[in-house]
C-alpha cells in the first residue's frame, strides 16, 4: 500500500496545479469522445444495414428513377426473395428548420423487410389499410408530440403542394443503432397524385431495396439484376445497402477525415501540457528523489513513482471525462437530432478515451520519468526546488 | 601521499581520488586519499569550502564514484558495485543525516522514519514497532503524525537522525547536520549523535564546517584542496 499512497499523496501535493491538469484531460477526453461520436454519427446509416439487403438505383445517378416494372423483373432473378420500392420525399413539417427524412415506400414488403422497425400488428395493420396513413419513428413523434391519429401536414419541395398525413403507427428501433426519426407513407399515394400533376413521372421508384436469401450472394445477385437491364433505358446499379449508405458519407469524407484528425490533435495537445506539468513536478523533487535514491531505492523505482503519478491523473481525468461525455453527448444528440438522428457513445469510443488517457500519462511521464532515474544522486541533492 | 591509517578498520580508502572534467579541464577535487574509520568512530571531516569534505563523504556513503582507488566497507570495495548492487548495499548499509534534513514533506514523521524500512522484508506490525522506538530515542514519540512542515527545524533533524538509525546501518554520514540549526538546537542534536556513538556504538563520519561540532567527534579529519592535512 505504500507505492499507491506516496503517489496519490504527490499527486495531490499541489491541489491547484493537479486540478487545472486533470481538467484539461476531461475537456480533451470529453472533446475527443465527441468528435468520436459524431463520426460514428455519419456512419450510423452504414451501421444499421442488413447484409440480406441490396439497393438497385439508376445506374447515372441517384436523381434518375427507375421504372416500376423494374420490380417485377428484379423479382425474378434467382436469390431474390423479395423487392419493395422506395422513394425520398423531401417535404418540409411547418419550416425548412424542421428536417427529418421522408420515404414513400411499398408498405408491406418494405416492412416486411426491415425487421428492426418493431411496430405492433394493430399500428401496421391500420397504415396498410389507409393509404393517407403513415409511420413514423418513436424519437420524431417525441420531438413533434404526434399521437397516433394526428394529421401531419407536411409542404413537398420535389413534389409540390401540402400532403396531409394521418398518423397510423410510431416504430421503435430493435436496438440502438436503428433510427427512430424517419418517416414513411405510401408510395401509391405518392404515385397517384404525380400522375395527376406530372404524367410523366409517374410509375417510377427512386430505389428497390432488394432482399436477398444468402448475404453471401450478395454480389453474384447484383450482377445478374444488373445485366437484367443492360443496354436498356434505365441500367441499374446495384449494391450492398452498407455500400449504398457509405457512398453518401464517402460524399463528405474529407470532412470526417478533417474530424478524426482535429480528435487526435486535442489528445496531442493535451500530451505536451500533462509532460510540461510532469516535467515540472519531477525537477521541483529531485532532491527529494535523490533522497530516495541515497536511501537505497533503485532509479526504476523512481522512474515508476513518476510514471505512476502521470498514469494515476491521466485516468482519474479520463474516468471523469468519459462520465461527461455520456450526458454531453446526449445533450448535443438532442440538439442535433435532425441531422444526426443516431448519436450515440459507442463501447469502442469509451475504449478509445480511455486508451487515449492511458497514452497520455505514459508519454507524459517518459521524459521526466528517464531524466530523474539517470540524474546523479549528488546533483539530486544539491538541486533546489 | 596522505596516511591516516588505523586498525580493525571499518571503512579503508585506499589511494582515493576524484577528478571532475569540466570541457577541456581536469579538476581534481580529491588526490590520493589513504584513510581508515575503525568500527565505532565517530568522525569528524573539516576543511575550507571546496577541500573536497562533502565528495569524500560521498563517495564513503556510496552515493558517488571515484576516478581511482578503493573504498573498503566492512570488506565490500564499493568502487567496483553496480549502480543497483549500491542502492542495495546502500540501503543496508548507511544511514544519512543532510543538513537541510530531506523529508518528504507528503509524509507524516512516522512514514519518513519507515522509509527505509519499505525497502526490508519486514511485517508492518515490526516495521511500526521498529519506528516507534527510533522516535522514541530521538524524544518525537508524541509527534508521529506530524508532518515536516509542523515541526521545528530541530525536530526535522531529530527524525532524519531517527530515519538514518531505523534499518541499524552499519554507518551513519552527516553532511553538515548542524549547518541549518541555532546554536542551541544544534548542541541538542550533536549530543543525539554523541549519544549513538556512545551507548549504541554506531560508526558515524560527520562532514561540518563548526570547529564546536568537529570538537564532540571522537576524531578530526582535515582537509585541504583535496588532500589530508591532518
Amino acid at each position: 500500500m505504500f507505492v499507491p499512497f506516496l503517489v496519490f499523496r504527490n499527486a495531490f501535493r499541489h491541489k491547484l496545479r493537479t486540478t487545472l491538469t486533470m481538467v484539461g484531460i476531461v475537456v480533451a477526453i470529453v472533446a475527443f469522445g465527441l468528435l468520436r461520436t459524431i463520426v460514428d454519427a455519419w456512419y450510423a446509416g452504414a451501421e444499421a444495414t442488413s447484409s440480406a439487403r441490396l439497393i438497385s438505383r439508376n445506374a447515372i445517378s441517384l436523381v434518375f428513377p427507375l421504372p416500376l416494372n423494374y420490380a417485377q423483373k428484379i423479382r425474378q432473378v434467382p436469390g431474390v426473395t423479395g423487392v419493395a420500392a422506395a422513394n425520398w420525399f423531401g417535404g418540409e413539417y411547418i419550416n425548412s428548420s424542421n428536417f427529418f427524412p421522408q420515404f414513400a415506400i411499398d408498405p408491406g414488403p418494405y416492412l416486411d423487410m426491415y425487421p428492426e422497425y418493431k411496430l405492433s400488428e394493430a399500428e401496421r395493420k391500420a397504415f396498410l389499410l389507409d393509404r393517407q396513413g403513415a409511420v413514423v419513428g418513436r424519437k420524431l413523434a417525441e420531438r413533434y408530440g404526434w399521437k397516433i391519429g394526428d394529421t401531419i401536414p407536411l409542404r413537398g419541395t420535389i413534389y409540390p403542394g401540402t400532403w396531409t398525413f394521418t398518423l397510423r403507427g410510431i416504430y421503435d428501433g430493435a436496438d440502438a443503432k436503428v433510427d427512430e426519426s424517419q418517416f414513411f407513407f405510401h408510395w401509391a399515394l405518392l404515385n397517384e397524385r404525380i400522375k395527376r400533376i406530372y404524367p410523366r413521372r409517374a410509375d417510377s421508384v427512386g430505389i428497390y431495396v432488394v432482399e436477398i436469401r444468402e448475404p453471401g450472394q450478395a454480389a453474384e445477385i447484383s450482377q445478374r439484376i444488373d445485366a437484367t437491364f443492360k443496354n436498356s433505358l434505365g441500367e441499374t446499379l446495384t449494391e450492398t445497402e452498407k455500400a449504398f449508405q457509405l457512398g453518401f458519407v464517402a460524399m463528405t469524407e474529407a470532412i470526417l477525415v478533417a474530424v478524426q484528425a482535429v480528435s487526435f490533435v486535442i489528445i496531442v495537445i493535451i500530451m505536451a501540457v500533462m509532460a510540461n506539468t510532469m516535467a515540472m513536478t519531477a525537477r521541483e523533487r529531485y532532491s527529494e528523489y535523490a533522497t530516495m535514491k541515497a536511501i537505497g531505492f533503485s532509479n526504476g523505482f523512481v522512474a515508476m513513482l513518476i510514471f505512476a503519478e502521470s498514469i494515476a491523473i491521466a485516468l482519474i481525468g479520463g474516468v471523469l471525462g468519459v462520465a461527461l461525455t455520456y450526458p454531453i453527448a446526449s445533450a448535443f444528440g438532442n440538439s442535433l437530432s435532425s441531422l444526426f438522428p443516431i448519436f450515440n457513445v459507442s463501447q469502442e469510443t469509451v475504449l478509445m478515451q480511455m486508451g487515449c488517457a492511458l497514452v497520455v500519462g505514459v508519454v507524459a511521464a517518459l521524459i521526466p520519468a528517464w531524466r530523474a532515474a539517470k540524474v546523479r544522486i549528488v546533483d539530486g541533492l544539491r538541486a533546489v526546488a | 601521499m596522505n596516511d591516516v591509517p588505523s586498525t580493525a578498520a571499518l571503512v579503508e580508502i585506499r589511494h582515493l581520488s576524484k577528478s571532475y572534467v569540466r570541457g577541456d579541464q581536469i579538476i581534481p577535487v580529491l588526490v590520493d586519499i589513504n584513510l581508515d574509520v575503525a568500527a565505532g568512530d565517530f568522525v569528524a571531516l573539516m576543511g575550507p569550502s571546496g577541500s573536497g569534505k562533502s565528495t569524500l563523504l560521498n563517495l564513503v556513503a556510496g552515493i558517488d564514484k571515484p576516478t581511482t582507488g578503493q573504498i573498503l566497507v566492512a570488506g565490500v570495495d564499493i568502487a567496483q558495485l553496480s549502480e543497483g548492487e549500491l542502492a542495495a548495499w546502500r540501503a543496508a548499509h548507511v544511514g544519512f543525516i543532510f543538513q537541510f534534513y530531506n523529508l518528504m514533506p507528503v509524509l507524516t514523521a512516522f512514514q519518513n522514519v519507515e522509509l527505509p524500512l519499505q525497502l526490508t522484508g519486514l511485517s508492518r506490525r515490526e516495521r511500526h514497532e521498529r519506528v516507534e522506538n527510533a522516535l522514541a530515542l530521538v524524544s518525537l514519540a508524541d509527534r508521529m503524525e506530524h508532518y515536516p512542515n509542523e515541526l521545528s527545524g530541530g525536530q526535522q533533524q531529530r527524525v532524519a537522525i531517527a530515519r538514518a538509525l531505523i534499518a541499524d546501518p552499519t554507518l551513519i554520514v552527516a553532511d553538515e547536520p548542524t549547518g541549518d540549526l541555532d546554536r542551541t538546537t544544534a548542541g541538542e542534536i550533536l549530543d543525539l549523535l554523541g549519544a549513538l556513538n556512545q551507548e549504541l556504538g554506531k560508526t558515524i563520519v560527520m562532514v561540518t564546517h563548526d570547529p564546536k561540532a568537529a570538537s564532540r567527534a571522537g576524531r578530526l579529519i582535515e582537509l585541504e584542496k583535496g588532500v589530508l592535512v591532518g
